[in-house]
């Protein structure tokens, strides 16, 4: 179970970013962080992951204070997908096997290369193995940075707008893959994300930030034509198409 | 066209990583061998013409030959381990330096650490009159740490990004080339050409305990990385993603500066300034085994000890008995060869 209690943070000699920050989550869900741009959704995962220091606050990882562990305890615990994929010659196997190293001593073990094979075995990476990261499509290496981050065998993955440079395709893709992961293997993930529509097809979880505090969380009913407007200054409503709920965004 | 892989794809794809694994390793050991053709044409080149097998022997002090011996302990060896552990330190150095400022012109020139060196020992031979010895190494050595220290206090105190410091290092080293340039201009002669002599670099000025001396923190660097080679690795996709794979980049970085920067020192202030061999070595390397650590150290370090051997056998044979000066002849051969690689590189791209 995930517990976010009183988080804040401000960049230096800035204005406040985040405003204690309140949430709670259950292992194996899915939540999606929304609001408009600059409002804190990026700097929020960046400080659960303590890439960035709130400067207050705790964070409860099935009762530990992530907040006060070292970056290698966090490693071990938590994965994170940066929305800044890397393009380096590196081999789609090289990369993957990154994932492994929290837990690396002087070597990779054979259990290691084993997680790392049923990391890209899941994501149906194996053909591309030997390509260098530099060489595949923008989708491609995002589902190498997601196996990437499913070989830190983390309890909770934070994904940084992973489908913002995608096609459709991608898109329904990768978020496919992680809610299935959610939903089969208890894994819970939080993803930073700006499409509503995608975010209401495969998020259990929503939180809408706005002026760097908590505007409403709970499940697909905190998005109503009133949230949209308040959050989003837009003029908007829910509908109901095929039994899956969908933003639509009047003029 | 569809995107579906057949199974033979597969196959092929995984017997490409086999493929690139071992062509990595084909390309270390091509570099090792390069490298001991390399000693032993060292071993060879000279006005003293003898056989390869006495050579061998004289290494040991077993050939019949006294003076083979003398001449190969005490003149060949000291100068071609010099350029081994000269090139292997500055070849790897360039490599840390390029994976931890994210920057692939990143070497100890760029950063102003060889232009530190150059400038200690102007003030040593201009203004303190030294002539020569231990003097100008140990001011040619504490120029390059100040410009260490300046750095790293700039990267620590203030933040900068990596970006940032290696545009910090190209302002020092512009402001160190102009004081130096100021004080020769006060220089007399015999100070004017006792500079230019040092500017030169002399490998062949090195004894055995200055070389033991100089192994050993080349050994820390090649130990310390070899160790953090998957950092490295972590550090190219990303500083973020460095981080939420556990790394203290901030240490990590601090801790290689500080490595890479006393290892140059010791070496420019020893051997005089040589330029790009830190820069094209693992340049070199990348184009063949990638961006992986686990190659590319093992790689930048045999690469930079064969290209300055090999810079040095070029100045010692290109017009016998004359000896070049090796940083005058590294920065004439490097530089087109660096040309090479980036337009080569731009083309692949």
């Amino acid at each position: 179970m995930i517990d976010v209690r009183n988080i804040s943070y401000h960049y230096h000699g800035g204005q406040e970013v985040l405003k204690n920050i309140n949430f709670t989550l259950e292992r194996g869900q899915f939540l999606a962080i929304l609001g408009n741009n600059g409002v804190g959704k990026s700097t929020l995962l960046k400080c659960l992951n303590r890439i960035l220091k709130a400067e207050s606050g705790a964070f409860l990882l099935d009762g530990e204070n992530i907040l006060k562990m070292s970056n290698h305890e966090i490693a071990q615990r938590i994965a994170f997908v940066s929305q800044n994929v890397a393009n380096t010659q590196m081999t789609v196997h090289d990369v993957v096997m990154l994932g492994r190293r929290p837990y690396m001593k002087w070597g990779f073990t054979e259990e290691d290369h084993k997680i790392v094979h049923d990391a890209m075995h899941r994501l149906n990476l194996e053909p591309l193995r030997g390509r260098f990261l530099n060489q595949l499509s923008g989708g491609e290496r995002q589902k190498v940075m997601l196996a990437r981050a499913l070989a830190q065998q983390p309890k909770l993955l934070l994904l940084d707008e992973p489908t913002s440079s995608l096609d459709i395709h991608n898109q329904y893709q990768v978020l496919k893959i992680v809610r299935d992961i959610c939903h089969n293997d208890g894994l819970t993930a939080i993803v930073v994300i700006h499409d509503l529509n995608l975010a209401l097809r495969f998020c259990d979880r929503f939180l809408l930030l706005r002026r760097g505090e908590v505007y409403a969380q709970g499940d697909y009913s905190v998005l109503s034509p009133e949230t949209l407007k308040n959050v989003y200054q837009v003029d908007g409503k829910i509908l109901d198409v095929e039994g899956r709920k969908m933003v639509f965004v009047e003029e | 066209m569809n995107s579906v892989r057949l199974p033979s794809e597969n196959k092929h794809d995984l017997t490409d990583y086999r493929k690139n694994q071992i062509r990595s390793i084909a390309f270390l050991i091509l570099l090792t061998v390069l490298l001991l053709v390399s000693v032993l044409l060292s071993l060879r080149a000279g006005s003293y013409n003898t056989p390869v097998s006495e050579l061998i022997k004289g290494i040991f002090g077993k050939s019949a030959d006294k003076k083979v011996n003398l001449v190969i302990r005490n003149n060949r060896m000291p100068r071609i381990c010099t350029a081994i552990v000269a090139g292997a330190g500055l070849g790897l150095a360039g490599c840390i330096l390029q994976a931890i400022l994210h920057n692939p012109l990143a070497s100890a020139s760029t950063l102003g650490v060889s232009q530190g060196a150059t400038f200690g020992a102007a003030f040593a031979i201009v203004t303190l009159n030294l002539t020569g010895g231990v003097g100008i190494s140990l001011w040619s050595f504490a120029g390059s740490i100040a410009v260490a220290v300046v750095i790293l206090g700039l990267s620590r105190l203030k933040q900068i990004s990596a970006e940032g410091i290696v545009l910090a290092g190209v302002a020092i080293s512009s402001m160190l080339t102009g004081a130096t340039t100021l004080i020769q201009y006060f220089a007399n002669e015999i100070q004017l050409a006792n500079l230019v002599f040092w500017t030169f670099g002399d490998l062949g000025s090195t004894d055995w305990n200055e070389l033991r001396n100089m192994s050993v923190m080349v050994l820390i660097l090649i130990v310390y990385c070899t160790l953090h080679r998957w950092d490295y690795n972590a550090l190219l996709n990303g500083e973020e993603t460095a981080v939420s794979l556990g790394i203290n980049v901030q240490q990590l970085t601090l801790t290689n500066m500080v490595l890479c920067c006393l290892t140059c020192s010791m070496i420019v202030s020893r051997v005089g300034l040589i330029n790009f061999i830190g820069l094209v070595a693992p340049h070199i390397v990348r184009m063949v085994v990638g961006n992986n650590h686990v190659y590319l150290i093992p790689g930048s370090v045999l690469a930079g000890a064969t290209l300055l051997l090999l810079g040095d056998l070029f100045a010692r044979v290109a017009i016998m008995p004359i000896i070049l000066p090796i940083g005058a002849i590294t920065s004439f051969l490097g530089g087109p060869l660096f040309l090479y690689l980036l337009f080569k590189g731009g083309r692949q791209r």
